[in-house]
C-alpha cells in the first residue's frame, strides 16, 4: 500500500517539509533555545522555567516542548485527566498542576514537596507558579506533545491557557533546528 | 563604602532577598521602562547577581557601568542602550 503510493509534492506548509529545509539551511540557526520537558517533576521543572525564563530575560527566543511527564506540570490545578478506565487511574494517581507535581527524589508521599516549597519560600526563591507566569510574560512558547496526550488521555481544554495547540515531533524538530541551544529535561 | 553615581540613576530597583531568575527577569523589565542612554541603580543580595548581570548586559547588550559588593549586598548601575 504505502510503497505503491506516489511521492507527496514539496508542501512547504507541512511541518516536516518545514523541518528538512531547516535542517539543511545553516544559516538559518538564530538566538533560539528549544526544550524538551519530559519530566514532571518538581526539582525538574523548576530548572527547565529558571532556564526559559532566564534566557527569555537575555532577549533568546524560548520554546519548550512538554510531552509525557511534562505535560503534568501544564495542566490547570485540580483537574482530572483520563476518560477510561487506566486513563482516569493515571490521572487519579498522578494528579497534575504545579502545585501537585512532587521532587524527583524524597518526596515521600506528598511530604517532600512541602518541606521543598517551604525551604523555598523562606530563602525567597521563586515558586513554581511564579516562575511560570514570570516565563509566559517574556514571552516563552509552551507548547504540549499531541501524541502523549492522546495516549495518557489529556484534553487540552485542561492545559493553562497560555499553553499553545499541541503538535508533534517534526514541529519540534523545526524549532530545534533553528535553535543556538537545546536541551532535554 | 557607596562609589557616589556620575549622575542620578533615572530609575532604582530593590532586587533585595530575591534569587535566581528573579533579578534578571526584573532588570529586563525595568530596562523596558527606560529611555535609551537612561540608566537603572539596582541593588541586590544573592551573590548570584556577580556573575548574572555581566552575562545578562553582554547578552543583551546594554552597558554596565558600575558593579560593586557592598557591606551586605551588591549594587550596580546599567545603562539601556538600545
Amino acid at each position: 500500500m504505502l510503497s505503491s503510493t506516489p511521492a507527496a509534492p514539496f508542501d512547504p506548509a507541512f511541518p516536516y517539509a518545514q523541518a528538512m529545509r531547516v535542517q539543511t539551511d545553516e544559516q538559518a540557526v538564530k538566538n533560539k533555545l528549544s526544550m524538551i520537558v519530559f519530566s514532571g517533576d518538581m526539582d525538574k521543572v523548576m530548572a527547565a522555567f529558571i532556564i526559559a525564563a532566564g534566557a527569555a530575560a537575555q532577549g533568546t527566543d524560548v520554546c519548550m516542548f512538554f510531552t509525557f511527564w511534562g505535560l503534568k506540570a501544564l495542566e490547570k490545578p485540580g483537574v482530572l485527566t483520563g476518560r477510561g478506565l487506566f486513563g482516569r487511574m493515571l490521572g487519579l494517581m498522578n494528579r497534575g498542576g504545579l502545585n501537585a507535581i512532587g521532587p524527583s527524589r524524597l518526596n515521600f508521599g506528598g511530604m517532600g514537596r512541602w518541606m521543598f516549597k517551604r525551604m523555598m519560600k523562606q530563602k525567597g526563591a521563586a515558586s513554581l507558579p511564579e516562575l511560570y507566569e514570570m516565563a509566559v510574560d517574556l514571552g516563552v512558547k509552551m507548547t504540549p506533545c499531541q501524541m502523549s496526550m492522546e495516549v495518557m488521555e489529556i484534553d487540552p481544554s485542561l492545559f493553562r491557557e497560555n499553553v499553545t495547540a499541541p503538535v508533534g515531533v517534526a514541529a519540534f524538530l523545526a524549532e530545534a533546528a533553528e535553535s543556538r541551544v537545546t536541551l532535554f529535561i | 563604602m557607596i562609589t557616589p553615581a556620575l549622575d542620578k540613576a533615572d530609575k532604582v530597583l530593590d532586587l533585595k532577598g530575591l534569587l535566581c531568575p528573579v533579578p534578571i527577569v526584573k532588570m529586563t523589565k525595568a530596562i523596558r521602562e527606560v529611555q535609551v542612554g537612561q540608566t537603572i541603580e539596582a541593588f541586590a543580595t544573592d551573590p548570584g547577581v556577580m556573575a548574572d548581570i555581566p552575562a545578562w548586559a553582554r547578552s543583551t547588550g546594554h552597558e554596565l557601568v558600575l558593579m560593586e559588593k557592598l557591606d551586605r549586598q551588591f549594587r550596580f548601575v546599567v545603562r539601556r542602550l538600545k
